[in-house]
């Protein structure tokens, strides 16, 4: 099952580095009191994400994963092993990576296109180009009407979608995920895991998706590595996905190839769901 | 509620609390029914009457005589204001971006903040002089550290997310600066702009309570020390009204700069 995976489909011959490779990452949290131990969070981590790649990471709560994915950040620094971006030592910020994180990131003082338009400001660009191309891709996310409004007057869904353009708008190499659409409904969810694979295959990105829904990442991903249970979790399997594409993400559940790799997964999965169940009821009682 | 209705139970407040006054210093109550003389509930040589607060009030703005001193009190509110918020803005951004600095200087900031403040106003008039600048001085006392305190909570404050996600954006130190910190730090610091505004205003009247020749304090000190408590109720009159009128001033500025704050009224449409 682990072996599943022989090598990921960018290495068949060429020379040309992964997106993001990560060998023997260790990362860990100082203690933060005397007779308290150091916390490893994650240990012996080895991925790699060919470029144009969707990977997805799934594991129970509290295993690692979004520290994982703030490791090829940059926004975290590994205490062992080393995280390369097309073959360079990552030090520093990823320069290379968009990030849509899993909390509110937006910036509450700024409408949304002027949200879209920042990374483009920054850059240096004209200020009226920046706007123009914002309300382009606030268009493409479907909320050209609503340029003008600040975060706290969108739906959920809709300031993740700002989020996704805001992100995109840089022309990341690589994608990094962190739960993204955990906050929003299941209908909403669908809708908005269909907007992505829509944008991503329209212009593929190295994507490192994390998530706790092991149905999601079967349905967007090329590939669905699974963590263990934390602490010190490690990667315990990986499976590719050959469904076909473009998916939609309702219709692809259905398909019987689907609930076989749900079956198989999950079988993998459940033990270390348990395991990081028992262990945090263990923490607190 | 309503709107209308809000603003005529607010009225109808004002209207009771005047009748009683107004009544109680004008009616006596006849000798024999609570005690042998006929006496006023509220005796107007202490508290006046409604009237003639209106009289005494009125007559000074037809006059002019009232312009000149609220004119000096605005000046020394709103010098006492900018002073005070520009230096509790910029303190506030350096020590709250510079951890050694502020750790070096807490308990003197600490210190400093718990002093009361009316101890200061004789040591300012000896050093400034009697005129607008003693009183500016004392209001920048109350004002620094109000603004200073919320801006660096503001900066303090930013969501690690939002953080996060401008270096991720590619933001330098300056732009986070800019585009991050410079707001946020702003929204806190319009929390306690009210405050701040009302706290520049008590330093300056009461700076012209304790020694000045100009001003709203001064007039009132004036009328108590001739026992003219229509002048005093006066005054306190003028100065009720100017906070109002400042108040919604701030607000006004406030509803135009903070436009993307979330609030009750956003929600619950």
């Amino acid at each position: 099952m682990a072996g599943s995976m022989s090598h990921s489909g960018a290495s068949a011959g060429d020379a040309s580095p992964c997106a993001v490779q990560l060998a023997g990452v260790q990362i860990v949290f100082p203690a933060r009191a005397k007779g308290e131990t150091a916390f490893i969070a994650v240990e012996g981590a080895d991925l790699e994400v060919a470029d144009g790649e969707f990977v997805a990471i799934v594991g129970p709560t509290g295993c690692g994963k979004s520290t994982l994915l703030n490791a090829t950040a940059g926004l975290l620094i590994p205490g062992a092993g080393t995280v390369s971006i097309f073959g360079a030592p990552l030090g520093g910020l990823n320069r290379q990576a968009g990030y849509l994180f899993q909390a509110e990131a937006l910036f509450p003082w700024k409408t949304a296109v002027e949200n879209v338009a920042i990374g483009l400001d920054v850059a240096g660009i004209p200020a009226g180009e920046a706007r123009e191309r914002a309300l382009a891709w606030l268009k493409r996310v479907g909320l050209a009407a609503f340029a003008d409004r600040y975060p706290h007057m969108l739906s959920g869904g809709q300031r993740k979608r700002v989020g996704l353009a805001q992100v995109l708008i840089r022309d990341p190499k690589i994608l990094l995920m962190d739960e993204p659409f955990g906050p929003l409904d299941a209908q909403t969810r669908q809708i908005m895991g269909n907007l992505l694979l829509d944008l991503w295959n329209a212009d593929r990105k190295a994507v490192l998706f994390v998530t706790h829904d092991l149905e999601e990442a079967i349905a967007l991903a090329d590939r669905v590595v699974i963590m263990g249970a934390g602490p010190a979790s490690r990667i315990i399997g990986q499976w590719r996905i050959d469904l076909p594409r473009p998916r939609d993400i309702a219709e692809v559940r259905l398909d019987p190839v689907f609930h076989a790799l749900h079956r198989e997964i999950w079988s993998a999965l459940k033990e270390e769901v348990v395991k990081g169940y028992l262990q945090s009821e263990g923490v607190t009682a | 509620m309503n709107r209308l209705v809000l603003h005529l139970l607010q009225v109808l407040v004002a209207v009771v609390l005047i009748a009683i006054w107004h009544f109680a210093s004008t009616i006596k109550i006849p000798a024999g029914l609570v005690s042998a003389k006929a006496f006023y509930p509220l005796d107007p040589f202490f508290f006046s009457t409604p009237l003639a607060v209106f009289e005494r009030t009125w007559r000074d703005f037809a006059t002019g005589v009232i312009w000149y001193h609220l004119g000096i009190t605005l000046l020394e509110t709103v010098l006492a204001f900018l002073i005070g918020a520009v230096g509790g803005v910029l303190v506030g951004f350096w020590f709250a971006r510079q951890q050694r600095v502020a750790a070096v200087f807490d308990p003197y900031v600490k210190m400093a903040n718990a002093l009361p403040r009316v101890v200061l106003a004789p040591i300012f008039a000896l050093w400034l002089g009697l005129g607008i600048w003693s009183k500016v001085a004392l209001g920048v006392t109350l004002v620094f550290f109000i603004v200073f305190f919320n801006v660096y909570q503001g900066v303090k404050e930013v969501s690690p997310t939002v953080l996060a996600n401008a270096r991720m954006l590619g933001m330098s130190e300056r732009q986070l600066l800019r585009h991050v910190y410079w707001p946020s730090a702003l929204s806190w610091m319009f929390s306690s702009l009210h405050t701040a505004v009302g706290f520049a205003l008590v330093g300056a009247v009461v700076g012209e309570y304790l020694g000045s020749a100009a001003g709203l304090g001064y007039r009132i000190h004036q009328a108590e020390g001739v026992f003219d408590v229509t002048g005093v109720f006066s005054g306190m009159l003028v100065l009720a009204v100017f906070v109002i009128i400042i108040d919604t001033f701030v607000s006004a500025i406030e509803n135009r700069l903070m436009v993307w704050r979330p609030t009750a009224a956003s929600n619950q449409r």
